[in-house]
């Protein structure tokens, strides 16, 4: 087995565990950390396909900022397990049915088209020098027009969350 | 790496995210699985976007972490607004909203 597939074990078991405690914390706050711990195996996976790139983009827009802002709203309101909302178990457990239901439709659709193709070598495509030329040649009015969408979240924000 | 694990990987992802969707009732516990599901479609991605070499998939992930990013703000944004109103993060509280 060589290192890569071993990384890619190790990432998976990872991600997939954390990602099942993130249902499954009755605390919030200990839904957020396991999230964090989510997004970094996430972005260790982003490694081993060469998107260095999107790797650390991801670190620093997901751990950096958006679960900081989850945590910041999560400590405002004062969450813990006591005041947790539940469902009723008979919906919990039509909820965790459904779920998995889904996972065998979608395992059993894939599975008759299933691609053989290896992912092999290294290829640069995921370093930023080619990822910026690509953005600002091919992608330059999304790139735009997502700079408006930042502004116009951004005043959205604020108008929302002041207070009246 | 045959590319099959990573689309194992990422219906697996996406599954535990909408199961989390359907089970909670926390509505900030909701939006963390919809990243999640976000996440899961990002990797799926990526990993094509060395199948075939190709730049474009990964500035779409780009767009998508820039999109996913606003939808936040926005979000948690109108919770603490529900919040304020309501004191619970309870997402049936919403069900008010028909009357």
């Amino acid at each position: 087995m060589s290192i890569q597939e071993i990384l890619f074990w190790v990432l998976t078991v990872i991600a997939l565990c954390s990602a099942i405690s993130v249902v499954a914390a009755k605390n919030p706050v200990y839904s957020v950390l396991s999230l964090i711990v989510t997004f970094f195996a996430i972005a260790g996976h982003y490694v081993l396909l060469n998107a260095q790139f999107l790797a650390v983009v991801h670190i620093i827009v997901y751990a950096g900022a958006i679960m900081v802002l989850f945590l910041f709203v999560i400590m405002l309101m004062n969450l813990n397990a006591e005041i947790e909302p539940q469902k009723r178990s008979l919906v919990k457990f039509a909820g965790a049915i459904s779920g998995g239901l889904l996972l065998v439709v979608l395992v059993a659709a894939l599975k008759q088209s299933a691609s053989t193709a290896v992912l092999q070598g290294h290829s640069d495509i995921g370093l930023i020098q080619n990822l910026g030329r690509s953005l600002f040649s091919d992608f330059v009015v999304p790139f735009e027009v997502s700079s408006i969408l930042f502004l116009s979240a951004m005043i959205g924000a604020i108008v929302i969350g002041k207070k009246q | 790496m045959p590319v099959q694990y990573y689309i194992w990987l990422a219906v697996a992802l996406f599954c535990i995210g909408v199961t989390g969707v359907l089970m909670r009732r926390n509505a900030i516990i909701i939006f963390m699985c919809i990243e999640l599901m976000l996440n899961a479609v990002n990797l799926l991605l990526v990993a094509f976007s060395k199948l075939h070499h190709d730049a474009a998939a990964q500035l779409f992930v780009f767009f998508i972490m820039v999109v996913a990013a606003a939808e936040v703000s926005v979000g948690l944004a109108i919770i603490v607004m529900t919040y304020r109103h309501t004191h619970a993060v309870d997402i049936n509280i919403l069900n008010r909203l028909k009357h």
